[in-house]
Order: C-alpha cells, then structure tokens, then sequence
C-alpha cells in the first residue's frame, strides 16, 4: 500500500516523512522523524506521555493520525530548549527534583509549557487543573506542580 | 551455645518444639545439627529462609559465624518491590 | 524539614545538587526501553488467552506463517520443558507464566508470538494464530478458590505449612504462621474487643511506561537484550532458564526504566523476544501495549483478612488474632508470607496469632507492588487499632506510643529489633501543626502508621579515577527513583572532591559485577555500601602511592578533604588530580572493586495523617491535607528521599480511593485501560508534606535505612480513619469509592 507524503514543521524546521494512513503521529515521530522524546503509556489518550503542541495546543499525539498533521507546526520535547539553552521549566523541573523515572517528563513539560503561554501566573489549583491530563506514578505530582510554579516566576521575571 | 527460635511455620519439622539450644560456629553447621535432630529442617532452612543473628537479618549467610549465646531466627525470605 | 540526631558535618550527603541523569530526561535524550530501534528490527506480537483458564487443544500457525512480512512465529513447544529437566518448581512456574504449554491460567496468558517487518503486519499474523480451547471453570477469588470443590489450578498443589499434610490437592498452596503467648488469656485480660473482616481488591503498580524489549540474537547463540527492568542480572538469569540457555549467553542492557515499583522485577517479554530474533534471524522489538500491561503483568494480591485485636482501658493491647488468605494468582508465591511478618511488627503484643494463606486463582501471577503485602495487613491492623482508640476514648497516636516497638523489643516476625525510629515518627506527626489544624463541615482525620523491613542481597561497583583528578562511579543497579545521585554523593563524601566531578553509570551485565535487582528499598544501602568500600579501597591506594611519592610509610598519610596529607605536615599535600596525574609513575591506572553481600540492613517505619472532606451527596472523598513522617535513618539524597515518600502516599491513595482490577463473570478485566483504572491526577490532591526523620541505621556507614517501599504501607488506613472521623462510616472493602461510601453512608442513616 502507497504510503503518504507529510509536509510539516517539528521544533522550527520543515520536515517531511511517508506514513500509512493508520499510524498515528506519535509513532511517526518515534519511528519515521526519529524523535523518541514523546512516549506511549496507553496509546488512548488517557496518559498523556504523548503530549505535543500542534498549532499551539496541547495534543496527545497517539489520538492524531499522521496525516493530519500535514502542515501542522509541531513542538516536542526536543524542541524546548534554545541552542542548547533550557528552557525555565525544564530547569525548573531539574532544580526541583520534579521527575523520578522521567517517562511522563516530556509530556508534563508541553502540557506546562502551554499553560504557562496561556496563563502566566496561574495558581496552584490552575496549575492541578491543567496537568490533569498527565499522569505521573512516580512523584505524586507535589514537587512538579512546585516548578511550574517556580518556573512561572522566572518566566514572568524575564 | 546459641539458642534458636522457630516460627510457627517451621514447627511442622520439630514436632512443635519452639525453641532449642544448639552449638555451632557458623549457619551452615547450626543448619546442619539442626538437620541432625529435626531431619527434613535442613533443606527447608537452606532453601527458603533468611536468618536474623542477633537481629541481623541476613541472606545466603551460610558461612556467618554465631557467636556464643546468640538469639538465631529463621524468616521465610522476602521479596521487595 | 529532618529531624537530625547528631550533624556528623556532611559535605555532600544530605545536600539537593541536580542529579546527573536528569538532563537527558527533561531533553527527551534518555534512552527508554521502546525508544531503541536497530537495523532490520522487526516488530513482535503476542497472542494471548482470552480465557481465565482452559486447555489447550491445538494451536495452529499455518495462516499466520504464510502472512506478508511474518518471519517468525512461535509457540510453548518452541521452549524447553523445564518440569522434564528437573528444574526446580520456582523456575517452572516462571517458565510456564512466560509462556503456557498445555493449560492457560489466566485471560492474558501468553499462548504464541509472531514477528514481522512492521507493528501492522504483526498485529494481523497474531490475529491469524488459531487456538482451540477447551474452557474449564475458573475461580477468581480467595472465596471461589478455597471453596470446597472449587475447579483445581494445578492438580498436585497439596498445601504446605499445614498440619497434618492434607491427602487432597486444592488451590492453597501454603500457610504461614506467628504465634507468641495465649490468645484465650490475651483476649481475658483486655477491657474492649474489636473484631472486623476486611476485603481488598487487585491493583497494578501502575508504571507509565509499558514493558519493553529488544532482543539481538546471533547465529552463534548468543544474544543481545535491552529492555526496561529493575535489575538486568535478574532478567538474565530468569530468560537464560526459560529458554534453557547458559547465562553467559545473554548480555542483558538496563535501559532508562519508566516506573517499575515491583512489577519489572519479573520477566515477561525476554524469553519471547530472544526466540522470535533466533527464528528469524533478525532483531526483535517487543513492546506491551496498556491493555497487555493491564491483563498480563503482575498487579498486587486482592485479598480477605479477619483482625480481633483486644485493649485495657489504659491502652495496652493485649492480644491480636489474624487471618488473612491472599490471592497469588495463577502460581503460587504472593506475598501473604511479609504481610504476615509485617501485620503487627510495629507494636508490641504479648498475646498473638497470625495465619497467612497463600491461595492461587485465575488471574494474573501477581508481582512484587511496593512493599508487598504490607499495606493490606496495615489497612486492616491499622483500621482496628483506631476503633480500638475510640472505644478507650484516647489518642490514636497515643494508642500507637503506648505499643511502640522500640530498640530490644522482641518484633512480631522473631528477633530483636535493633535501633528503629518508630517512635520518632509517631511523636513528629502528634507535634506538627497539621495535627491539631482546624477541620471544617464534612471533614475528618486519621492516622495509620507502617513497617517494612527492607533488604540488602548483592550488590558490585566499580570506581574508576580518570587522569584528571574525576572518578567514574559504575554499579548494576537501574536507576528507578535517582539513585544515581546517591551513589554520586557518597562517592563524593569519600573521596573529597566535588559532587559534580563524579559521573555514575549503570551498566550492563558484561561490565560490571552481579548486582540483584532495585527494588526492595535496597540500593542506597547496599549499592551504596558497595561503593563506599571501592571509594575506600581507592584511597587506600591513594595514600600508598603519595607514601610512594613521599618516601614515607603510608601510616604517616591521611586523604583530608581529597588529598593526601601528610600527619606532621611536612609536606605539601597531593591531591586527586595530582595523583591521577601522575598514576603511571606510582603503579598504573587508579581503580578498584567491591562486590558484596550486604549487611547491616535497617528497617524503615513511617506514620501518616491525612484529612479529607466526604461529600455527603456523591460520597466522593477529597484529600485535603496530608503529612508523612518517615525515618530515612540519614537521608543522602533529601529530594529523592522526599520523592520516594510522597510517590508511595500517592499510590496508597489511589488503591484506598479508586483504584481496583474489576473482572467480568468469565474473568475477563473489564477496565484495563487508565481511563477506567483510576489513578490520581494532579488535581486530586493537595501537596504531600514531608518530615523526614533520621535515627541513623547504626550498621552502615552513613547511616541509611531505605526509603522507597514503607511509604505507601500507612495510607489506606489513615484515608479509611479520616473517613471514619468524617462521616462515622468503617469502611472495611477497598478501594473506598464514592459509590461505596455513598452506600455506607446511606445504610448508616437507615
């Protein structure tokens, strides 16, 4: 079967791959970009591990069939960092002790990220409220609502 | 001489007995006088228990040594997650 | 805040740096067990019962071999028949979890696996497996499998620990017992008597990352694994027998794991994918999906425990009398021998019986889930101590003080306890101002308190000086929690030089000494213990070689501060850098090895409080606040010693609130998914304050005590407590739902 052709822009550059029809974004970053960054923890949207931004919003990439993300601007992860220079919250998140295992990091990350874009200085329950769709197992969540907190100062700081 | 407690789940073995004195320097002859009187206990012990020398606890401790008058138990051995 | 005894004037230990792996989790660079790809890779799938128990009448691979892409199936006859062998029964078991021969167990039993070129053309040719099944009855309950007649799991299971040794085979496979004193004069002197019957059901440790592995296997029979495991030594040794290979033959990779907490101490994928990469002759990757992670790993055992505890009005108990049946599964070996140890370990009782049996039924084996089978026993002891309290009208805390077991006491399971600090925690959560926080309409607090003992077993590490005055720290021990860290700070308190000079590696099972699995709160103690004695070894070298250098005899060098001095200071001193620079000329390369079986082991205790608020109208119970007390014995890490505490309470919430394994009639799972397997979300909970408490382990170099397990002993208990102080409801069934409190709510104003 004919694979498609997907035209898109990941972390600031034009990038392009084929796909089936079927598969899903997240496996075509994972599989056909090479970015392993997003992960799958369910592969049903109830986890979050798989969070991108796609034109801004805050998607898990295991709902989003590739082809629809043909000319969609995509941010992972890999893409948080400026030259190399992190980004407040994962400095935060470092600082914090805000990850154990690390596998939701990515995602807690996006979903943090967009909140604070839209929210600059949310408070606690906000900041609950919209990382409610990522799953943590290890930290009870304590020490990464603390550097989004943390991190939303800096970031109002700068 | 070392006294050596055993728990309710190894009493099938010494007929009941809950507690007995036994010479030995390391664990694995105090296994063995243990075989000695209570014949079968040896392997059970050897295979699926830890040992607390005077609240120790300890596993593969086979060449351990008891001091004199110490307060040996066996534990089944446990598992972490 | 920690309650520190003596301050020894640690340097780095006790301090918060970034830990070193951290940069590659925050990048998406740390390499995941799923995130590996290797060159002609194909994708494996396995085919699994869909019945909780059966025979298997005939599997048949014709179709599914002749798919597009296929390069492999494979089936039980495709590995070695252990029993034939004369293997023992343990690695049996394993061997027939990993894959079944003539009989599936449970709904998710690996029946055969294919492998092809992509994730589809696999799915398909699993599809296209046919399996014909002879369905037998099934029992899924401790209730269903000890009931007389119940359908038969294993024909030979005759019950050990029972006397005299019955003549029938049943679904018990053993019994285990404690007893002291006399229950009949115990249960006489007490003034109250409480006795109450508790169930709890399934739950899985829950790990965000489903298993994974990748298996590279040659022609010459060696093979290459990397997958997400709590200890790659152990995967070695368990995929070496199940395929009825040497262990010498498999290099097993610890990858980044994403959570594990028990459940990836056991092999599931390995064995699979190692046979289906020798079939085809190509790399295999094998990853579950959520739903196999749900049906066919390990989650904890459901349960039913019967407590009778007796109390004087002055608050000493008495007596204690338990029983507890716990289901292992489809293989007998869950973890109803440590709740039995564990269940009145905290306190001192005169007077006690405990009896554990260890029941199989048709479910998944279960697997090791943090601290396994502590926090059942605690949530029903813990529960019963309250009503005790209130029935004598005093303190729960109180309660606990006035049963404490101390230094000396004689510990439920059989020795003497050593130095603890059970007490400590007690008395920081009574003096925190959380205890005595004003509670508002429909709110309620409860205290429950726990016991793990911990382990030791083996551990290796290997120090290696670089040239330039840094040190290469290597161990075996996957890092789940930040142990890395730790490791990195000891070595840095030893050697004296910068904790940032230090780089800790975990590596694979070719590159350094056998090392049992992370799990068991073991790592910080004994890995640790490891590494001290090679960063001693290193300076012992060290000091040999500035007495070298000097010419002097090395009992006139002391290392201070990262270097060598002399005791007169007669000469100006070398440091590290000094030394590695120049180690060619005093001997060679600076390294050295420990491996050990360790000692010294301390146990942990940890005492909780917690308010909720029940909503009368939905019976949905909110946290509101909540505090953990925990003696670390020293905490080397405090971030990650806090993360161990809170990440424990969070998962004993989950299992007290919400979560549970609900099975159809036939055995099927029906919520295997998160969405209906309810964890917490951030916005369930409040923040999870931390009092770390440090009565140092007096066994260790550092005083350390693990941490990571004893944490989510107490929190079922204190939830069911604060409840209880709410709404005046005992909840004895977990989890305790909305609709399970609304219930009891309801029955109550009847």
């Amino acid at each position: 079967m004919a694979r498609t052709h997907i035209t898109t822009v990941i972390n600031g550059d034009e990038v392009d791959f084929l796909t089936e029809d079927s598969t899903s974004l997240l496996h075509a970053l994972r599989d056909e970009v090479g970015l392993t960054g997003a992960k799958e923890g369910c592969g049903t949207g109830d986890c979050g591990a798989c969070s991108v931004l796609m034109d801004d919003r805050v998607t898990c990439s295991c709902l989003v069939f590739a082809p629809e993300a043909d000319g969609a601007t995509i941010l992972t992860v890999e893409g948080l960092a400026d030259s190399g220079e992190l980004h407040p919250l994962q400095q935060c998140f470092l600082e914090g002790a805000a990850l154990q295992c690390g596998i939701c990091t990515p995602g807690f990350l996006i979903a943090a990220k967009a909140l604070l874009e839209k929210n600059p200085d949310p408070t606690e329950t906000e900041i609950r409220y919209a990382l409610a769709g990522n799953l943590c197992r290890c930290t009870g969540y304590d020490k990464i609502v603390r550097a989004v907190q943390e991190a939303a100062i800096q970031m109002r700081e700068q | 001489m070392a006294k050596v407690y055993f728990s309710a789940g190894l009493r099938e073995f010494t007929g009941g007995v809950s507690q007995v004195q036994v010479e030995a320097s390391n664990v694995r002859r105090l296994v063995a006088a243990l075989d000695d009187m209570f014949p079968g206990i040896g392997e059970r012990l050897s295979e699926g228990s830890s040992v607390a020398i005077d609240g120790e606890i300890l596993t593969d401790a086979d060449f351990e040594s008891v001091p004199d008058d110490a307060e040996v138990h066996f534990l089944d051995i446990l598992q972490g997650g | 805040m920690a309650l520190t005894e003596e301050n020894p004037g640690y340097k780095w230990v006790g301090t918060r740096p970034i830990r070193p792996d951290g940069l590659e989790k925050v990048t998406g660079k740390a390499q995941f067990g799923a995130d590996l790809t290797l060159p002609g890779m194909l994708y494996g799938k396995i085919v699994r019962s869909p019945h909780a128990h059966a025979r298997i009448v005939a599997i048949d691979t014709s179709a599914a071999e002749s798919m597009p892409g296929v390069k492999a199936v494979i089936t039980g006859n495709d590995f070695p028949d252990l029993a034939a062998n004369g293997a023992h029964p343990s690695a049996i078991d394993i061997s027939h979890n990993a894959i079944a021969r003539d009989k599936v167990l449970y709904e998710g039993h690996v029946v055969a696996a294919v492998a092809a070129v992509t994730r589809e053309q696999a799915a398909a040719a699993a599809n296209a497996v046919e399996v014909t099944y002879e369905v037998l009855p099934h029992v899924l309950t401790v209730d269903d499998a000890m009931a007389e007649n119940a359908p038969l799991l294993h024909e030979g299971m005759i019950t050990k620990g029972v006397e005299p040794t019955p003549e029938q085979p049943s679904n018990v496979a053993s019994r285990v017992a404690h007893e002291r004193g006399d229950l009949e004069q115990g249960f006489g002197e007490a003034d109250v008597v409480v006795e109450q019957e508790f169930t709890t059901k399934p739950v899985h440790q829950g790990y965000i990352e489903p298993h994974a592995a990748v298996a590279d296997a040659n022609s010459d029979g060696r093979a290459n694994i990397w997958c997400s495991s709590q200890g790659h030594f152990q995967m070695r040794a368990d995929t070496a027998s199940v395929l009825g290979v040497s262990q010498g033959t498999l290099k097993v990779t610890a990858a980044e794991i994403g959570g594990g907490f028990g459940g990836k101490t056991v092999i599931y994928l390995e064995p699979i994918a190692v046979r289906l990469s020798q079939r085809a002759g190509r790399p295999v990757k094998l990853v579950m999906d959520r739903d196999e992670v749900f049906r066919a790993t390990g989650p904890t055992s459901g349960t039913r425990m019967k407590i009778k505890m007796g109390v004087s009005n002055d608050g000493k108990l008495t007596a204690a009398e338990v029983w507890m049946a716990f289901e292992a599964g489809a293989y007998a070996g869950g973890p109803v021998g440590a709740a039995g140890m564990t269940v009145l370990a905290p306190y001192d009782i005169p007077h006690f019986l405990v009896e554990g049996y260890d029941v199989v039924c048709n479910k998944p084996r279960v697997a090791a889930y943090r601290a396994p089978g502590a926090p059942m026993a605690a949530f029903a002891v813990e529960s019963v101590l309250d009503d005790l309290a209130r029935a004598i009208d005093m303190d729960p805390i109180d309660l606990r003080l006035a049963n404490a077991a101390v230094e000396g006491t004689q510990a439920a399971y059989g020795p003497k306890f050593p130095r603890i600090g059970f007490v400590e925690t007690l008395e920081a959560i009574k003096e925190h101002p959380n205890y005595t926080a004003e509670l508002g309409p429909n709110q309620g607090r409860g205290v429950a308190a726990g016991f793990w003992f911990n382990a030791g077993m083996s551990s290796s590490a290997t120090v290696h000086v670089n040239e330039n005055g840094t040190a290469t720290v290597v161990t075996g021990s996957p890092d789940i929690g930040g142990s890395r860290q730790s490791m990195a700070l000891m070595a840095a308190e030893e050697l004296g030089i910068p904790y940032e000079s230090i780089k800790p590696v975990v590596a694979d099972t070719e590159t350094v000494g056998f090392t049992d699995v992370t799990g068991g709160s073991r790592v910080t103690l004994a890995t640790g213990a490891a590494v001290v004695d090679a960063c001693r070894i290193v300076i012992d070298d060290l000091r040999a070689r500035a007495a070298k250098t000097w010419d002097v005899e090395v009992d006139q060098v002391e290392w201070v501060d990262g270097q060598a001095q002399h005791v007169d200071g007669s000469q100006p001193p070398l440091s590290l850098n000094d030394l590695a620079a120049k180690s060619a000329r005093t001997g060679g390369p600076i390294s050295a090895n420990a491996s050990l079986n360790a000692r010294g082991v301390g146990a942990a205790f940890s005492t909780q409080v917690c308010d909720v608020e029940v909503d009368p109208e939905t019976g949905v119970t909110q946290v509101v606040r909540y505090l953990t007390a925990q003696d670390a014995g020293r905490a080397i890490s405090p971030d990650y010693v806090e993360g161990q505490m809170q990440g424990g309470v969070v998962q004993g919430i989950g299992w007290g609130l919400n979560e549970e394994y609900v099975h159809d009639q036939n055995g099927n799972m029906e919520n295997p998914s998160f969405l209906d397997y309810r964890m917490p979300v951030a916005s369930d909970l409040p923040m999870i304050e931390c009092c770390i408490i440090e009565v140092p382990n007096p066994a260790h170099p550092y005083g350390v005590r693990g941490v990571g397990e004893v944490g989510i002993v107490p929190p079922m208990a204190a939830l069911g407590n604060a409840i209880k102080d709410a709404t005046g409801v005992r909840m004895t069934d977990l989890p305790m739902s909305p609709i399970k409190v609304l219930e009891a709510l309801n029955e109550q104003s009847d």
